[in-house]
């Protein structure tokens, strides 16, 4: 099963929400549409499903033209942000729903639904209706009734948002498991990049009405294409300072504010111009301590203690704000002036559009 | 300690419960006490038992009113909650179009009875009014609805329909409005047709608005009065007779309050049966429904 979306564009009255996307999704793949609300990653997930109409572009399942099919027709199958389950039926019903529209056979739907169940654990609630479950049990029955109909495509529009923190990352699990059980591709809509980061073998980044970025989760990471996709993916987001190239023959150089050198392994050549570049330095790239060079001083604004490591908000000399990090014991307080060593070898460079060009690895 | 707030609480209830007394308690109980007297308007009247119900018993005028009021309620009812559901149904979207027809649908509402029927006596009289003059342009002979027997419990029914279609329509929909659109969209996903999703989605969804419309047109339409007054005046030979009229022409026409209070606690008690019956059917139907 592969899907395809071929220049894809929505517009709700005069505001355009989809612009020229285009995508491949590959069987078993899972996919996830990250995003910031407005970004259209649940416009494009609702016109795949079709929910909603493209004005224009095509979506293509298997070789077949499906976005001028009704919605049950497509071989998808969606998971509701608030499930939508039935109210007036019992979990079996909402199960057979759909089953019973498409004329499976009786003992074939009583087959899927038993199967769904014990892999869902949702045996002991088959009797009951929506409202005498759980937001966790619900969960799972919307996720039943995707999965009995064996679709080439699972849709889940922010599955896991309706739920508490410990109950979230159990299903995070959970689904990432059912995912490997299943013989379809999977697309989430997220705006957790945790989720995304955890559960999908290849991320669409989603900002304003485009596709910014699509890759696997550490690519995504390590490799960011532009300034969006630096700062929305990763936590805390990566700092970005205005920088000079001082030195550009084998590897970029660069200046920064207070007059700190950075040594990149970004290669000069692939940059179109030298003017307004910026440095983008995620946390570990900036140790608390140490000398030499790419090191400087910063006063202390602000520390996060995460446990395993130590968040540092700085500022450096000239003002401009940066965030280091230190081993898990760290006695940083707020006020410290902390000597801070940049890694040249993991800074990435943006220029003056906001592409981002990254170390070349050998 | 207990008794000073029981005996406060009570005053803030009292001036409602002083209005309740005085115009529906004393009535109520005065009503029972005049249908077991023979009464006229001026004289002091006396006390006659069960005679009035005795007399009702054997009266064919009160006998045919009454069949008269259960046959037009039974033509309004099923007609009105249909008719009502489906309006709610097409208009229920935001569009400037849906607004307008909303409140086009709904005016009939807000007019008085009078009007209505004046409305409908220039609809309904076969030689001026616009019905023959639709059935002359189809080449038919117009229909006497207002002075045949057989049509004049049909044309109470079509008045009243067209007069009381927009309260049920609100209620139909302020009950659609409650039903989640994505519950239609997981339908659409699960291949179900128009039919499927109104009658495994929007219907049961619906279930007590159409119990509450069904049992408030029922009790009101038992007690339709003002159109068979003003459109027929009962007539033609009691064939628009309703139970209401009957009683208002006893009190009011010939004076015998004793006899028309005791019709009134007739159909106070048919009504308050009808309603029962329905309560206890939907209340079955739903325990079904719930499998409890």
């Amino acid at each position: 099963m592969t899907l395809e979306l071929k220049s894809v564009r929505k517009a709700f009255g005069t505001t355009p929400v989809l612009d020229d996307v285009s995508l491949t999704v590959e069987s078993r793949e899972f996919i996830a549409f990250l995003g910031p609300s407005g970004s259209g990653k649940s416009t494009l997930l609702r016109i795949i499903a079709g929910l909603e109409t493209a004005d224009a572009g095509e979506v293509i399942l298997d070789g077949r033209r499906i976005d001028t099919l009704p919605p049950g027709s497509r071989g998808v199958a969606m998971v509701f942000q608030h499930y939508a389950l039935y109210p007036h039926m019992t979990v079996r019903e909402n199960m057979a729903f759909g089953l019973r529209n498409a004329r499976v056979p009786r003992d074939e739907i009583d087959r899927r639904i038993g199967d769904a169940a014990r892999v869902l654990e949702i045996e002991p609630l088959l009797e009951r209706k929506p409202a005498e479950m759980s937001g966790g049990q619900r969960q799972r029955v919307a996720l039943g009734r995707a999965l009995v109909k064996e679709p080439a495509l699972f849709l889940l529009d922010e599955p896991l948002s309706n739920l508490d923190a410990a109950l979230r990352l159990r299903t995070r699990v959970e689904l990432a498991q059912l995912k490997q059980r299943v013989d379809a591709a999977v697309i989430m809509v997220t705006h957790d990049q945790a989720e995304a980061m955890t559960l999908a073998d290849r991320i669409v980044v989603m900002n304003d009405r485009k596709i910014q970025q699509v890759g696997p989760p550490l690519e995504i990471y390590s490799r960011p294409a532009n300034t969006f996709v630096a700062q929305f993916v990763g936590s805390p987001a990566m700092t970005l300072i205005p920088a000079q190239m001082v030195e550009g023959a084998q590897q970029a150089t660069l200046k920064i504010g207070d007059g700190t050198i950075v040594q990149t392994q970004v290669r000069p050549d692939q940059l179109p111009q030298w003017a307004n570049l910026r440095l983008g330095l995620r946390p570990e790239a900036v140790r608390v301590g140490g000398r030499g060079k790419g090191a400087t001083k910063g006063r202390v604004e602000l520390v996060e203690r995460m446990g395993e490591r130590t968040l540092v908000y700085a500022r450096l000399r000239d003002g401009q704000q940066i965030t280091a990090e230190d081993e898990g014991v760290s006695t940083v307080k707020i006020g410290d002036e902390v000597s801070l060593k940049i890694d040249g070898a993991a800074a990435h460079v943006f220029d003056a559009d906001g592409t981002g060009y990254h170390r070349t690895d050998a | 300690m207990t008794s000073e707030r029981d005996w406060r609480g009570f005053l803030f209830v009292a001036p409602f419960l002083l209005l309740y007394s005085i115009i529906l308690i004393f009535p109520l109980l005065r009503g029972m006490w005049l249908s077991l007297n023979q009464v006229d308007l001026f004289g002091k009247g006396h006390f006659v038992g069960a005679d009035n119900y005795l007399r009702l018993l054997n009266d064919p005028v009160f006998g045919t009113s009454l069949l008269n009021t259960f046959e037009v309620t039974l033509m309004i009812v099923p007609p009105l909650t249909v008719i009502a559901l489906a309006l709610a149904m097409a208009l229920n979207r935001a569009s400037r179009s849906a607004a307008v027809f909303r409140g086009i649908f709904f005016s009939s509402a807000v007019l008085s009875v009078t009007i209505v029927t004046l409305i409908w006596r220039f609809m309904l009289a076969p030689d001026a009014g616009f019905l023959g003059f639709l059935a002359k342009g189809f080449g038919a002979e117009p229909l006497p609805f207002l002075s045949d027997e057989n049509l004049v419990l049909p044309a109470l029914a079509i008045t009243t329909i067209w007069w009381s279609v927009g309260f049920p329509m609100l209620l139909f929909l302020a009950g659609l409005q409650q039903i989640p659109e994505d519950m239609y969209e997981a339908a659409a996903l699960d291949n179900a047709g128009r039919w499927a999703s109104f009658s495994r989605i929007t219907l049961p969804s619906l279930r007590r608005t159409v119990v509450l419309v069904v049992m408030l047109q029922t009790a009101a339409q038992l007690q339709l009065f003002g159109q068979s007054q003003l459109l027929t005046a009962g007539g033609p030979s009691g064939a628009s007779r309703t139970a209401v009229l009957f009683l208002f022409e006893s009190a009011f026409g010939r004076w015998e309050l004793g006899y028309a209070s005791a019709a009134a606690e007739v159909l106070f008690l048919l009504i308050l049966a009808v309603t029962i019956t329905q309560y206890w059917l939907t209340g079955r139907a739903t325990a079904a429904q719930d499998g409890r």
